[in-house]
């Protein structure tokens, strides 16, 4: 069954956690890793004064692979385990859509 | 706690683990649970599981589930952790250099342990016959496990010069001591973490409205709170109404963001009361029946019409109204106030108005309230109070001009010891024990006149991690201390606490000890009847009885991450006070709008009130014709703490330079551009820094990083601080209280580094 990993973006704040747990994880050298936040924004919309556009969305890139040892071991893929926001979900695809139909602002990711 | 019984084991409340104990085997390597409440790190303490090899070298930390406060969460500088705990930049052995040789990085002469701390013993003994032991200042830095220790050798020498070089003790500790002094306690959100259960909590309800004012919690590691409850709470639906002057993540997520012009908080929370007072959408029950001096508290606010208020704070006053109506209305509310409010003259006075906010609101100690917090150990992490005679209590420096000293964290006068040091009177310190405190690179205001002072001190000696500036310019010797990993300890923290241990979980590095143990080797020669102990572990077990817990340290490693029992208003039910009474530990056992004690015991002004900053463009307006930008200073990021985790490492490649962010406008008005190294300069002194052009500050505002050091830099050049350093553009001058500082809003122009200068 294929796997995938949910992301509520709307939540995510940047903290870089993902990033960091990955790269220790992997140890992978500087300006390589399985997943990256990237932002768009921040811009305030020209209507409304507190309105204001700024996403951040991590993204899997190929190094990911889900973490294959921890999940030998039973444990989730460390950027689900170490999200600060707690925004990400790690299931088979199917059910995830499920949740993906559930809230507004939120991408899923099909990984393997 | 004098009178009630301790607490028993099997008082608390525990969760369930996977593995009873806190150690265990997986695979190769051996995984402890702990927390991470000391040095590298932040004010938190996390619940963590380290994870050793067969050599006992850390190799990987990673967030522990069980633990309700984070919850399996953890931020990068602790995912990071073993990079910094085995960094070749460690410090290794004690070391020591002649007293004419300070800043000479080539005259550090390893020594053993035994000779460290003979030297110690034997240059304190000689100072307290010679000139009083109340001449020694005893130093902590950021509040971790270290308070405590350092207060029981402080007191048990027999001085009660317990310091911390920020100007105005202007981290934590004005907000603390509005609480304890006005309302008998320090109040928190609540965001369920009373309870190990968390949000599934039944009795927990979220607030509807909350404040977050003059914070970043998901960046910057506010005092015992994890910045992502923040998340948490806003994804159940709570309403947001942000006060910064920046926006930040959290403020684009906000109903309402007052984006006011730095350290106007007061100014701003009295007008926020004046609509909520005048337009009568106060609990007058709780009122009524809860606080003290609300008609004077009335009178007050009438003196901050939300147009005049408006108009201080350059903000829109629809929106202060509808930001005042909107917590008014839509209750529970709660505020979550961060380092911003203490970080300013009115401090005290602006943690008190913000508070008077949420209690005449009647939104205390209710679910989805402010809460005051459990303290599991003191609250004010002190130890060895038993010892501070009454000739070394009236001999803290500062404490004749600013009375308020002398309760709750009994800090000596930041300004008064620098005084003291540079003009003897009323005495000359003549030593300084600096417990992993970085004062010329992070704490100090005016560093080139801190550094010069202390020049003349006779000797000073410091524990550290790491090699610092200044240690490198000031210390005679230095003792290498060790990271949480690598030793034992318990939790204080200073927000809502739990029993909680710090576990060893590896080997230490080189010869370095751990600063409780420095201290108590270093104690029981000083004092022998002041550490009776043989072992750390006994001393924490000590401090747990001190604390009014029946715990030894095995004890409290079974129980962590352990829970007191919790109930709501426990005002209603005599539980906020020893005698038993309803009401608050406040003389009039209300939540008092008005103190007494304030203007009676502390001579200062019993209610709030706003005043400007020491330079402002209202405050001194020829001043800031010459530097017509406002700055605020020490904007956290996620990598760093305070002047930590600067070595190079994958922290320092997330953010690897000083930055002040500008508005696009203002850079296209000064010529800078995004990336462009600029000084930033006013009438105190100047700072290199590098430009980040951001929409999200407003024109004519700057905010810039502290705490900037290149460790991998010239030791010779104190590694670059003399230029990076941005507290060279900040001034000694506390609050009337003695408490607060301008941290967070200067003046200063900016302006490119000429062609070819290079930067730090």
């Amino acid at each position: 069954m294929p796997k995938g990993i949910l992301v509520d973006y709307e939540w995510c704040s940047g903290c870089r956690a993902c990033e960091m747990a990955c790269r220790v994880e992997h140890d992978f050298p500087k300006g390589e890793n399985g997943i990256m936040v990237v932002q768009a924004g921040p811009y305030q919309v020209s209507e409304g004064e507190d309105n204001w556009v700024w996403i951040n969305m991590p993204v899997f890139t190929d190094q990911c692979n889900l973490c294959a040892e921890r999940q030998g071991k039973g444990k989730l893929p460390t950027c689900v385990h170490h999200c600060q926001a707690a925004i990400m979900k790690y299931g088979e695809l199917d059910e995830l859509q499920a949740d993906l139909a559930a809230k507004p602002k939120q991408v899923l990711y099909s990984l393997r | 706690m004098s009178g009630r019984p301790l607490t028993k084991k099997e008082d608390i409340i525990q969760v369930p683990h996977v593995h009873k104990e806190h150690q265990w085997q997986e695979g190769d390597l051996t995984v402890t649970r702990g927390s991470g409440w000391s040095g590298p790190g932040c004010h938190d303490g996390c619940g963590v599981l380290m994870y050793t090899d067969k050599d006992g070298k850390l190799v990987k930390v990673e967030g522990d589930p069980e633990n309700p406060y984070n919850q399996g969460r953890l931020c990068v500088r602790c995912l990071n952790l073993p990079e910094v705990v085995n960094s070749e930049y460690r410090l290794k052995y004690p070391m020591k250099r002649a007293r004419d040789q300070r800043g000479n990085p080539d005259a550090w002469e390893r020594i053993s342990w035994d000779e460290a701390i003979d030297i110690v013993v034997t240059k304190l003994t000689e100072i307290k016959e010679t000139y009083g032991p109340e001449t020694v200042c005893f130093y902590q830095g950021t509040g971790r496990d270290i308070s405590a220790y350092l207060t029981r050798i402080c007191y048990a020498y027999g001085s009660s010069n317990y310091c911390y070089a920020l100007d105005g003790q202007s981290c934590w500790i004005p907000r603390m001591a509005a609480g304890f002094a006005t309302a008998g306690g320090f109040y928190v959100m609540d965001c369920s973490q009373q309870f190990p259960d968390r949000y599934e909590n039944p009795e927990w309800r979220r607030p509807e409205t909350v404040i977050l004012w003059g914070n970043n919690p998901v960046v910057a590691n506010a005092d015992g709170f994890y910045g992502h409850w923040f998340t948490d709470i806003l994804k159940r639906g709570s309403k947001l109404i942000v006060v910064d002057p920046r926006i930040t993540w959290l403020a684009t997520k906000a109903d309402i963001v007052l984006q006011i012009r730095p350290e106007t908080d007061a100014a701003l929370a009295l007008g926020m009361l004046n609509v909520i007072i005048n337009e009568d959408l106060y609990d007058h029950d709780f009122v009524d029946r809860w606080t003290y001096g609300f008609e004077a508290l009335r009178e007050r606010v009438q003196e901050y019409p939300v147009d005049k208020v408006a108009e201080i704070c350059w903000v829109d006053p629809e929106k202060i109204r509808a930001a005042a109506r909107m917590f008014a209305t839509n209750g529970p509310g709660a505020i979550q106030m961060g380092l911003a409010i203490d970080m300013s003259r009115v401090g005290i006075p602006a943690a008190h108005a913000v508070s008077a906010i949420y209690q005449i609101c009647g939104y205390v100690d209710i679910p989805g309230g402010m809460t005051p917090v459990v303290t599991f150990l003191l609250p004010d992490q002190s130890s060895g109070n038993e010892w501070v005679t009454e000739k070394a209590a009236k001999a803290r420096l500062g404490i004749d001009k600013y009375p308020l000293l002398s309760f709750g964290v009994q800090l000596a006068s930041t300004e008064e010891v620098l005084k003291a040091i540079e003009t003897g009177i009323p005495y000359k310190p003549r030593a300084c024990w600096f417990m992993q405190t970085n004062i010329l690179t992070c704490t100090s205001a005016e560093p080139q006149r801190v550094k010069k002072a202390y020049e003349t001190v006779d000797f000073i000696l410091a524990n550290e991690l790491f090699m610092t500036p200044s240690v490198q310019a000031l210390c005679d010797l230095v003792l290498p201390a060790q990271t949480y990993p690598e030793r034992n300890g318990i939790v204080a923290g200073c927000g809502m606490q739990r029993a909680e241990a710090i576990n060893k979980a590896c080997d230490a590095i080189g010869e370095s000890k751990s600063d409780p143990e420095i201290v108590l080797e270093i104690g029981r020669r000083l004092n022998p009847a002041a550490f009776p102990w043989d072992t750390v572990e006994e001393m924490f077990g000590a401090m747990c009885v001190e604390g009014g817990r029946d715990l030894t340290f095995k004890d409290l490693q079974e129980v962590s991450p352990g829970f007191l029992p919790f109930t709501y208003k426990k005002h209603e039910k005599g539980l906020m006070r020893p005698d038993g009474q309803p009401g608050f530990m406040t003389a009039t056992g209300r939540l008092e709008l008005y103190s007494n004690f304030f203007e009676q015991a502390c001579r200062i002004n019993p209610m709030p009130y706003y005043e400007e900053p020491t330079f402002s463009p209202i405050s001194t307006p020829e001043e800031f014709e010459k530097y017509p930008l406002i700055l605020i200073t020490g904007a956290r990021n996620a990598a760093m703490f305070h002047s930590e985790h600067r070595h190079p490492g994958r922290l320092r490649d997330m953010n690897p330079d000083p930055r002040v962010e500008i508005n696009p406008e203002t850079a296209e008005k000064y010529g800078v551009k995004d990336g462009d190294w600029v000084w930033l300069e006013n009438s105190i002194g100047k700072a290199q820094s590098k430009v980040k052009v951001v929409p999200t500050i407003k024109p004519g505002i700057l905010s810039a990083d502290h705490a900037w050091w290149r460790p991998e830099g010239d030791p010779n050049d104190l590694y670059g601080i003399e230029k990076l350093n941005i507290n060279n553009l900040l001034v000694h001058h506390p609050g009337d209280s003695g408490f607060g500082a301008d941290y967070k809003a200067l003046i200063c122009k900016i302006y490119k580094l000429e062609e070819g200068e290079q930067h730090a």
